[in-house]
């Protein structure tokens, strides 16, 4: 009889409100060796209305709190790093990834500044243009663990809420990815995250009446990307269609991910005494 | 009560043609296949001119000129050259304003007031501001280098139709593209006085095109396989069905469509402004406005006050003659849109709201509608929530700062609000909450070419005016 210790198997589940069930539907998929929740359209349900009872709070949350919560998310990365490579991940992607978090982390307070700004208008008037939030925004991730960190972050950094649909041959970064944010002080519902398959819950997201914009960065089925563009037709929601050629989630980043689900407000006040 | 003279402003000054051709490569050319139709005033439904229609090959040929005009001229033109032609085009647009302004108000419908002081000065505005952008655009913010995109399909509504044109064209030439622009059918004039503009101007050929026509002619055009970008300002049905058209494409989109705004008014109002932006905000311009504040929320302990002065107010303006100077309220636009405002107002009536216009006397031909408001309006009628884009107002109530907040954002649309009230702290905590692109305190319809414009929500995406207008004309 051997003393070797028998290990405790990890259960992969959803995180939906920051907790953590089982798809409602009961499914699970075998991925990257282990049971993985096989998310339905009730998830997804369930998902947004968590990720829409939490675009108040995040929202109206000052840029130097949100800032904070993301730099404390790059901490817990690093922290759990073995976590990530234990995965499989390269060490470097891990190390891109968690570097890549801190530097939208600093964006949180700069973003009004850099897109936002005075206007002079040709009469006695206070005209300031701000960027807000556009609000829930569905997330269609790459497989890369980078790849899900760039397209996230620019999401939640400016205070919109997100609901992740993750690739369906690599969910296991993602939701060790959501025992990280549990852990970082992210209000629940912030993040949402479904594994499963893409192509059965992406329609349900994108065809959603409470869903204001969509990014369809891990599709590379165009005619799956051609019908769930023209389903967020259904409410005009904000589209980043999926990148022309592969995607090198390497490259400097730039801003268009953060204003692609943005909206500017301008506000008008008549000078006088 | 004064009665004023008659104050017509002359004719004299424009010239209508009895027919116009398509502007396509810097000259004015007969449609492919000779279809046209007509355009009249409105105000008294007499043919103005007859107006070309184009097909699906007139509309191949234009983005044909728009490409060639783009790959060999506009695009490998410095900056500082681009910007020129945009300065004598808004300096031909200043020295010919009156004749402009004029053949507006023909056309539309609007009061001549409206169109000589509001419209056209800002038209020039907007060429003079997008044209110091062109030999500047490594500074806008957007990287090093940015791009232009190619070739923009622009399509307007009738409106404002020759300030929409401004809006879409002077950014889409400021950054580099060239464009094929649809007026509206009911308004296409002052779009090919423009297009003379252009040949006055010397601007090289193709780079402006205008295709004049109805509905089936923008769907060709935006449906183009050669267009790179398009620009659509109008309803959010066609709206949607652009999105949808262009699902699966690379095509850049913008899109500024309808709006159902609140004007939000606090007991703290100085209650004369406040109903001089009332008035402002749904009866400039006939209420065929898109960020007209058609729904006004007033506070319950001002209600009585606010509803007296508004009708005192409404009693006072003068609806007619577009073109004379004393006119408040014009001609609406077209018989289709004289037929929805009755509509819908008569919807109203029968939903138990309670109806309330001026006593006026409107002209015997041409299409026109006096100013209305109901009262007792619940946020369920159908007069609070689908745009009627014409002189109606509906009234609701409210208790609280919260529920006026509530009230305001249960709209599918989000493109303006306004809000009225003393105290500097609220401004700012409503204008936090209000969702719409454009939140007007203390004022209403204020408009600059430097500031941006554009809707949250179903009132579309992408913003015209200032440094973010011209993102949306450029690769970032």
């Amino acid at each position: 009889m051997s003393d070797a210790r028998v290990s405790v198997r990890k259960t992969y589940k959803l995180f939906i409100g920051g907790k953590f069930p089982r798809s409602e539907s009961g499914r699970s998929y075998l991925a990257q060796d282990a049971n993985v929740a096989l998310a339905s359209r009730k998830d997804v349900r369930d998902a947004v209305v968590a990720a829409r009872a939490a675009v108040k709070g995040w929202s109206g949350a000052t840029a130097y709190n949100r800032g904070q919560i993301l730099y404390r998310v790059a901490e817990m990365l690093e922290g759990r790093r073995d976590q990530f490579t234990g995965l499989g991940l390269p060490a470097a992607e891990v190390d891109d990834a968690i570097d890549r978090w801190v530097w939208y982390a600093g964006w949180s307070d700069k973003i009004t500044q850099v897109y936002g700004g005075a206007n002079p208008v040709a009469g006695p008037y206070f005209n300031l243009s701000s960027p807000e939030p556009t609000g829930v925004v569905g997330v269609i991730t790459p497989p890369s663990f980078l790849g899900l960190v760039s397209v996230l972050a620019p999401v939640i950094v400016t205070g919109n809420t997100a609901v992740v649909l993750t690739a369906r041959d690599a969910p296991l970064a993602a939701v060790t990815l959501a025992e990280v944010l549990a852990t970082s002080d992210l209000p629940g519902g912030v993040v949402n995250i479904l594994t499963g398959d893409p192509a059965e819950t992406a329609p349900w997201l994108a065809a959603h009446m409470d869903v204001n914009a969509i990014d369809l960065a891990g599709v590379t089925d165009p005619a799956l990307a051609t019908s769930l563009e023209e389903a967020a037709a259904g409410n005009l929601k904000r589209v980043i269609r999926p990148p022309a050629k592969a995607a090198n989630w390497s490259d400097d980043p730039g801003l268009t991910r953060m204003t692609a689900f943005l909206e500017t407000k301008t506000v008008w006040h008549p000078k006088g005494i | 009560m004064f009665e004023y003279a008659p104050a017509p402003e002359s004719r004299a000054v424009v010239d209508i043609k009895p027919s116009y051709g398509l502007f396509i490569d810097g000259k004015f050319v007969d449609p492919a296949d000779g279809t046209s139709f007509k355009t009249i005033n409105p105000a008294s439904e007499e043919v103005l001119a007859e107006i070309s229609e184009a097909g699906q090959a007139d509309v191949d040929r234009a983005v044909a000129a728009a490409r060639k005009a783009y790959d060999k001229v506009w695009s490998k033109m410095p900056g500082r050259d681009r910007a020129k032609y945009l300065y004598r085009i808004a300096r031909i647009i200043q020295e010919r304003g009156r004749e402009i302004a004029v053949l507006e108000s023909l056309d539309n419908g609007k009061p001549i007031r409206e169109s000589r002081d509001v419209d056209i000065p800002l038209v020039a505005a907007h060429f003079f501001y997008y044209a110091g952008w062109a030999d500047k655009l490594d500074h806008a913010g957007f990287g090093p280098s940015p791009r232009a995109l190619g070739v923009a399909a622009q399509v307007i509504p009738w409106n404002f139709p020759l300030l929409m044109l401004s809006w879409k064209i002077a950014p889409a030439l400021a950054a580099g593209n060239t464009v094929v622009l649809k007026p509206a059918e009911t308004t296409p004039l002052t779009a090919l006085l423009f297009a003379e503009i252009c040949q006055q101007a010397d601007l090289p050929p193709g780079v402006v095109n205008i295709v004049t026509g109805a509905g089936e002619t923008g769907r060709s055009l935006v449906e183009h396989a050669g267009v790179d970008k398009i620009a659509f300002t109008g309803s959010t049905e066609v709206g949607k069905a652009i999105a949808r058209s262009v699902a699966g494409s690379r095509k850049k989109v913008t899109l500024e469509l309808g709006g159902k705004a609140a004007n939000v008014v606090f007991e703290d109002a100085p209650i004369d402004q406040a109903v001089e932006g009332i008035v402002n905000g749904i009866f400039f311009n006939q209420g065929h406005v898109c960020c007209a504040g058609s729904r006004l929320l007033v506070q319950e302990s001002v209600y009585e006050p606010v509803l007296a002065s508004l009708k005192r107010r409404m009693a006072r303006l003068r609806v007619g003659d577009p073109l004379d100077k004393n006119t408040d309220i014009g001609a609406i636009n077209s018989a289709a849109q004289l037929d929805r405002i009755r509509t819908l107002s008569d919807i109203g009536g029968e939903e138990g709201a309670e109806r309330w216009s001026p006593p006026c006397d409107l002209p015997d031909h041409g299409f026109w509608f006096a100013p209305t408001i109901f009262t007792g309006v619940t946020q369920a009628h159908r007069i609070a929530r689908e745009e009627i884009f014409g002189p109606v107002l509906s009234v609701l109530t409210f208790r609280t700062p919260a529920e006026a907040v509530e009230k305001a954002n249960n709209t599918p649309y989000g493109l303006s609000a306004g809000v009225w009230t003393d105290k500097g702290s609220r401004i700012l905590w409503m204008a936090d909450r209000l969702r719409a692109g454009v939140v007007w305190a203390n004022t209403f319809n204020k408009f600059d070419p430097t500031s941006p414009f554009g809707g949250y929500k179903e009132s579309g995406y992408g913003r015209e005016g200032g440094r973010h207008g011209l993102e949306a004309y450029l690769d970032v």
